[in-house]
């Protein structure tokens, strides 16, 4: 095949090409995101301080995340959506750690990745606390790929 | 005002599908194995109670589940309806492929029909989007999983996966506006898409003077009808009388609503994605969904536009030399792609044995030479044994890229079980 590229062709490739542009746009702001970024702020309130234990995991499963309040009273907020393919992890009291039932990974208390196929520690979410309250931003879950100390709110 | 040539209109048009006399090679059986046909026809059953199923279904998070268990209990024959479409649906998948294989072994996507095997591989994509846009419909636990996995997938393609993936559920969860948005990808647009597609690919089929015959053996046309009709009619009701029995027999599955809290274990994509799931527990996701993805469609779409010194068109494997080695690959295929499975279920651990080397090569790049060097020094061997020609290179190609994946595909849906893991 060669190219031939006269005046008339050239015209109504142009012609073509804006057309297929102005589609894909129409498509992709029809099918873009509807909620963007941070506009909706919903902090859930997951309660006083005071009921949290250090070295205990409490799930709140209708706002998807797990609060994991550690040895020295750190307290992360876990996503439950498992890193690998998004299923939703469980606590797995016995064995001290989050297990994914899709395809076995595991991740522990801090959600670092115990064991594959997930390469990602779990996402967390942003923790304030404001008069004893535990408030946690679950509309802006911070993707990570490892657990760090920063991540850990205190009282 | 009914003159002659206006009267019966519509089986007339029908009619017109065909040429009035045919070649008698093309109408045997086991020239086509009316793939096509039936292909078509189970198009035609899913448009049909598809339109019938959309006054039942509601589609909101609320409201689908309900509505599909009001229909199964409560709607005479309602049960028979989901279950037709349900079965027709799957039916399509599995001939649409066996189809692509047919039309490619036995040569017939070279010369004027190039463009016919886009069309086609086209089609077999939105085949497959329609069953799985579907799939997500009845909102229960099966559905709900299988398409969280799914969609999950889109975001390893490297720099657009996240953002393709957010486009394809409206955010990143699956949630009512993903629900909304595959119902009208369901419903509206892809059968719009597949009805032009499917008349582009008949006008052309019509084109290229019918499908493809063996051009070295005796020719002779013979009248459609009834010669061809007789054939298409006894086919289509064998097809439809299956598919009822089928359907009055086996429901189509139905799990508890879904929960986006708690994932069923295992949770599985449906089967004919299963293959790529089963991939994907083995290879870096770079490479399981984008790298492999685009080299096999890349080559699926070349092979007609490839030059070739010995093809005979119409000819089954090409050659005698060419079904045996099909037949050799075949096995070869099946061998390998078992080794490689089970030597990477439970004796590689290469991230961990190499952890200063990044994933992408030690789980990606170097598993996937693990398949190709055996695959390439396998060519290399019938090539020189065997002095294969091109053609048989690219069908052994093509034998090795389908048999893989019907293995991949048979491990991960048979074998696996809870965790994901062999033989649990
Ligand atoms: C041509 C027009 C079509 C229409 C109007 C249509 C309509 C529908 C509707 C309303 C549902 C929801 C009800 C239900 O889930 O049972 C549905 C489900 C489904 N559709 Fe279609 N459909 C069409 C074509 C197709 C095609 C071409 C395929 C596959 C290749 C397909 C595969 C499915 C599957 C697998 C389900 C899920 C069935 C179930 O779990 O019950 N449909 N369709
Ligand atoms: S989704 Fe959790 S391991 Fe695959």
């Amino acid at each position: 095949m060669k190219l031939k590229f006269t005046r008339r062709t050239f015209i109504k490739r142009a012609i073509y090409a804006l057309l297929s542009l102005e589609v894909v746009y129409i498509f992709y702001s029809l099918l873009g995101k509807k909620k963007d970024g941070d506009v909706v702020d919903g902090w859930f309130d997951a309660g006083n301080i005071n009921f949290f234990e250090n070295n205990k995991v409490y799930p709140f499963g209708s706002a998807h995340f797990y609060l994991s309040r550690l040895e020295d009273g750190g307290m992360l907020a876990i996503s439950i959506h498992c890193t690998h393919l998004g299923c939703a992890v469980q606590f797995n009291q016995n064995k001290d750690r989050f297990v994914c039932p899709c395809h076995a990974s595991a991740f522990n208390k801090h959600g670092e990745v115990l064991s594959p196929p997930a390469t990602r520690a779990l996402d967390i979410f942003p923790i304030s606390i404001r008069d004893n309250k535990v408030l946690v931003n679950i509309n802006n879950p911070i993707r990570r790929d490892k657990y760090e100390a920063s991540q850990l709110t205190y009282v | 005002m009914n003159t002659a040539g206006h009267s019966k209109a519509i089986t007339k048009l029908l009619l017109h599908l065909h040429p009035n006399k045919v070649d008698e090679q093309s109408i045997k059986f086991t020239r086509t194995f009316g793939l096509g046909g039936v292909a078509a026809l189970l198009f035609v059953i899913l448009f049909i109670t598809g339109m019938l199923l959309r006054f039942a279904y509601v589609p909101s998070v609320k409201e689908a589940y309900d509505s599909i268990i009001e229909l199964q209990n409560n709607v005479v024959f309602g049960q028979l309806l989901r279950n037709l479409h349900y079965w027709s649906g799957m039916g399509l998948v599995l001939v649409s492929f066996l189809h692509v294989i047919r039309v490619f072994y036995s040569q017939s996507i070279y010369y004027e029909r190039r463009k016919n095997w886009i069309y086609g591989l086209l089609m077999m994509f939105l085949v497959l989007f329609s069953n799985f846009t579907g799939y997500l419909l009845p909102w229960d636990q099966l559905a709900f999983w299988a398409v969280t996995i799914m969609t999950n997938m889109l975001s390893y393609i490297p720099f657009i996966g996240d953002a393709l993936a957010d486009m394809v559920r409206g955010g990143d969860e699956v949630t009512e506006i993903t629900l909304l948005r595959f119902y009208h990808f369901h419903t509206g647009l892809l059968p719009l898409l597949m009805v032009f597609l499917m008349s582009i690919h008949f006008w052309l089929v019509r084109k290229s003077k019918g499908v493809t015959v063996q051009t070295s053996e005796k020719r002779e046309m013979v009248p459609t009808h009834p010669n061809l009709l007789y054939k298409e009619i006894v086919v289509a009701l064998i097809v439809i009388v299956a598919l009822f029995l089928f359907s009055m027999l086996v429901n189509a599955p139905l799990q508890d609503k879904a929960n986006p809290l708690i994932s069923p274990n295992p949770s599985k994509a449906p089967w004919y994605f299963m293959g790529f799931q089963e991939l994907l527990l083995h290879i870096h996701p770079g490479f399981g969904i984008f790298v492999i993805p685009l080299l096999v469609t890349a080559f699926l779409v070349y092979i007609p536009y490839m030059k070739y010194t010995d093809l005979k068109v119409g000819v089954w494997f090409n050659s005698d030399k060419g079904k045996k080695l099909t037949l050799i690959t075949f096995v070869f295929a099946v061998l390998l792609t078992l080794v490689v499975i089970v030597t990477s279920e439970y004796f590689l651990d290469l991230r961990d044995w190499m952890p200063q080397v990044p994933v992408l090569i030690s789980t990606g790049l170097l598993l996937l030479l693990l398949y190709m060097v055996p695959a390439a020094a396998y060519l290399y061997y019938i090539k020189s044994k065997f002095d294969a020609a091109k053609i048989d290179i690219v069908m052994a190609m093509f034998t090795i890229l389908i048999t893989a994946y019907i293995v991949m595909t048979i491990v991960g849906s048979l074998l696996r079980g809870e965790g994901m893991h062999l033989f649990a």
